[in-house]
């Protein structure tokens, strides 16, 4: 009998009769595939290329600087300054990430799909905007983490040297997740202003390098108060800036090399919270108009 | 229950631009035409339907909620297929029907279950493991109304489901969507600018124009009793009409043709001796089905 042999049957329609789920399920189920998207899970070994490039530059240097500082003794990079100096990667990576998020749905037309599902048009913006800090603050906590456990392991203070050094960490997490913040708010409202990923690749690393000789111009001229304010131009000196106020042990301090900010430490801060807040209120705004279209 | 009611619903953008003009419909579930031509307002209905636009003034409700206030509630027990290419081509349809499963507030297993089934429903089987990029516009269609259908909606909004397909697609599709609205107990809207597509699966028709209603009704209260007779006569048409008038037999005019309601066998006789009598030279005389479009475009002289 050929139908015993695995013929499937048309059973006809079967209704959905099972649970359904909450907004904060649908808004966990975006989120996650938010951030498997920035590392190209589930998708072509093509998109996995340079996410995983990128992570494993960062863990090895992580590596390094644990491994001399256990066998010499010296520290290259304090936790803080590692977050610093990876500055650079993470701006290609928001680059290539952000447009994969956000441009890619534009361009294939496929928002319609979402917003004419049960998902509020804010969440469909916060939940890739979250996505995307995590997936920055993985990419600098995580090295951290490994920095750290280098240095637990090899101390000679026992209990209260793992403490310290925990104490160094913390606050270099906090300010990785500064970091992840800022670049993901900025990348992401770039991101969403064209399908194109290209552009959008191109517009996030102009934001985010072109203001840089800016800030220098302005770090020269003859007043000091200007030049103290120079980092405010770009997003990746406002990060710095505030780094220098309020970390315990800012990057650069001891070597002269840090910005100089004098006591606009405070200025810094709130212009890093404004410029958060603007970013993620245009993008709100630009995915209102997005959605009734 | 009514399915969707509208009332003095009125969409104009920017003041200027008129999409809807104090449409008033109320539809019962079952299959539904909406048809009109193109820029008619069915988009803007669509989107007021799926609580995506505000409309300016009046009111709508479908599935007895209100879009406009509880845009949600109705979002998740209804399906919309757009009319534009909506899928990323790198996603296999399996994982993208998966995904839109989840954001409808599936659980994670439901959705690859009810994923499959959608996308086995309208007849994609192994060729769902693949991208959708190297599909067919066929079968990007077919996506298309299986995420629609993943979440087991009440409602299914398409927005001009054939588009793009050739005519054996087209009659696949139809069968489909009249599959789905008969055999699966969903209703269902179905949106196009071609008339005799949807008059052939629907069983309630809308049609607008220029955002204004021009008819609403069961197809079947449209067509019936429609047989029409159409005589051509190569000279005396107005003569031939006079008399057939006089004969108590309703004439209507299109261009050169009269055309005469088939009541029975006699309206043969009546008309032929009407021709013999004023000795015309007769040049056509046979009999046809009064589609719906003649309905539409009696209504509508402008566009004749």
């Amino acid at each position: 009998m050929p139908e015993s042999t695995g013929v499937i049957h048309d059973i006809g329609y079967q209704r959905y009769t099972g649970p359904r789920l909450g907004r904060r399920h649908v808004f966990g189920a975006l989120y996650l595939h938010g951030l498997r998207t920035i590392f190209g899970l589930g998708r072509s070994a093509k998109a996995k290329i340079f996410p995983w490039l990128v992570v494993g530059i960062v863990t090895l240097v992580a590596v390094i600087v644990a491994a001399v500082r256990s066998q010499i003794g010296e520290v290259l990079l304090t936790y803080a300054q590692f977050a610093d100096s990876m500055s650079w990667l993470i701006i290609f990576f928001v680059a290539v990430a952000a447009p994969e998020l956000v441009s890619r749905d534009l361009r294939s037309g496929v928002l319609p799909l979402y917003f004419s599902r049960p998902l509020p048009r804010g969440d469909y913006a916060t939940a890739k905007l979250l996505a995307l800090v995590t997936g920055l603050w993985l990419l600098l906590g995580g090295p951290q983490l490994v920095m750290f456990l280098g240095a637990a392991f090899t101390t000679d203070a026992g209990l209260r040297g793992v403490g310290d050094e925990l104490l160094d960490l913390l606050p270099a997490l906090l300010y990785a997740g500064l970091w992840a913040v800022v670049f993901a708010s900025v990348g992401l409202l770039v991101a969403s202003l064209t399908g194109k990923r290209a552009f959008a690749a191109g517009g996030i690393v102009a934001v985010f390098l072109m203001t840089m000789p800016i800030g220098g111009t302005l770090a020269i001229l003859p007043s000091r108060t200007v030049n103290e304010l120079a980092g405010l131009v770009s997003p990746s000196t406002l990060v710095m800036g505030v780094g220098t106020w309020a970390l315990p042990d800012p990057p650069g301090a001891d070597s002269g090399e840090g910005l100089m900010i004098g006591g606009f430490g405070p200025v810094y801060a709130v212009a890093a919270v404004l410029l958060v807040a603007a970013c993620v209120t245009l993008l709100l705004l630009r995915y209102r108009k997005v959605a009734a279209r | 229950m009514t399915l969707i009611a509208t009332e003095s619903l009125t969409k104009t953008y920017g003041g200027r631009v008129t999409a809807l003009a104090d449409l008033t419909v109320a539809v019962e579930p079952g299959i539904i035409g909406l048809v009109g031509a193109n820029g008619a307002g069915k988009s803007t209905l669509i989107k007021i339907l799926l609580g995506l636009l505000a409309p300016t003034s009046g009111r709508v409700s479908v599935l007895g909620l209100d879009p406009t206030t509880d845009p949600a509630a109705v979002r998740a027990r209804v399906g919309y297929m757009p009319e534009h290419d909506a899928l990323p081509p790198d996603l296999t349809a399996a994982e993208l029907v998966t995904h839109l499963g989840r954001i409808s507030g599936l659980p994670r297993t439901a959705a690859r279950e009810r994923a499959s089934e959608a996308l086995r429903h309208v007849g994609l089987h192994e060729e769902r493991h693949r991208a959708v990029g190297g599909y067919s516009t066929g079968m990007k269609q077919r996506v298309k109304l299986a995420q629609a259908l993943v979440h087991d909606p009440d409602l299914l909004l398409l927005d001009e489901p054939t588009n793009g397909l050739d005519p054996a697609g087209r009659d696949d599709m139809l069968a489909l969507v009249h599959r789905i609205g008969t055999e699966f107990g969903i209703s269902v809207l179905v949106c196009s600018h071609l008339l005799g597509e949807v008059e052939r699966i629907c069983d309630t028709l809308v049609a607008i124009d220029g955002g204004r209603l021009l008819r609403a009704g069961p197809i079947a209260a449209m067509t019936s009793a429609t047989d029409v007779l159409a005589v051509e006569v190569s000279e005396g048409t107005e003569l031939l009409a006079a008399r057939l008038a006089a004969l108590d037999l309703p004439v209507d005019r299109e261009g050169r043709l009269l055309l005469v309601p088939l009541a029975d066998d006699s309206t043969y006789d009546l008309i032929l001796g009407a021709v013999a009598a004023l000795d015309l030279p007769l040049h056509r005389l046979d009999q046809r089905r009064h589609r719906v479009a003649e309905l539409f475009a009696t209504r509508e002289p402008s566009h004749a």
